[in-house]
């Protein structure tokens, strides 16, 4: 039997928690034995995730966020859920530079960030609904992108 | 003065904390800003020296920065910049606008 492992995370979407969000999985993962670049990469994903839950999905009010982190073998599943206003267009929320939110100085990079630094980003959205972002990520390559530089 | 700014001559030197994401980008938005409207800035430095994390949230406030400044022809340079800062910074394409230094080069205090 393949080697698996889980846990789950409910918090409140205050930014004060994006940092708890991101050190909880990037410790859950150690297990994992992963590089640093890729401990960083994991962090900046659910980050990335986390913000979108806290300033699209819940218009900064405070309500529920859920993280489901499940390792199996070498490869790290990730969820960030939210209940909140959903995205009426996924497609183009995914776009680089496309933000809702100009005036809160949002760069437009959350969803390009998430899909540069895992390897599979899937979003399931639904307005009135929430939004649930799956992300896949296989740890313990040998390439680095810093060493090729 | 916060400890995150310093003005050398028309520079503002930005200590950037060592994690920027949304929680801590409104200080440094508001705390930047109220030094641009008070003192005559011409360049605007982000020092990365202590920076270990940076997400998208740190991408839009550079962006903001530069904006701003753009408007009266001044320049803004990041330093000191890591490997993964540099990544961020490249993924974002913000570097074709911005001036980026591994190191923390002497003339940028005075450009």
């Amino acid at each position: 039997m393949k080697e698996s492992n889980e846990m789950k995370l409910e918090f409140d979407s205050r930014s004060s928690n994006e940092g708890f969000a991101r050190v909880a999985v990037a410790s859950f993962l150690t297990q994992l034995n992963p590089t640093l670049e890729e401990v960083a990469d994991v962090k900046t994903a659910v980050s990335e995730a986390v913000t979108n839950a806290i300033i699209h999905g819940y218009g900064n009010e405070v309500h529920k966020i859920t993280i489901n982190c499940r390792t199996c073998e070498d490869e790290l599943y990730l969820e960030v859920i939210d209940q909140g206003r959903g995205i009426p267009d996924v497609e183009k929320a995914m776009e680089p530079l496309f933000t809702t939110a100009p005036e809160q100085e949002r760069s437009g990079m959350g969803f390009s960030f998430m899909e540069a630094f895992m390897d599979e980003l899937k979003v399931e959205s639904e307005v009135g609904k929430g939004t649930k972002v799956s992300m896949k990520k296989k740890i313990g390559r040998k390439d680095s992108e810093y060493e090729e530089e | 003065m916060s400890p995150l700014f310093q003005l050398d001559h028309t520079s503002l030197i930005i200590h950037v904390p060592a994690e920027l994401d949304h929680h801590n980008a409104e200080e440094i938005r508001k705390g930047a800003d109220d030094m641009m409207e008070k003192q005559n800035v011409r360049s605007i430095v982000f020092d990365f020296s202590n920076t270990n994390f940076m997400d998208s949230s740190g991408i839009g406030v550079i962006m903001g920065r530069y904006k701003n400044l753009n408007f009266t022809g001044g320049k803004v340079l990041a330093v000191s910049v890591s490997p993964r800062i540099r990544r961020i910074l490249t993924l974002s394409g913000i570097h074709k606008i911005i001036d980026i230094y591994d190191d923390f080069p002497q003339e940028t205090k005075t450009v």
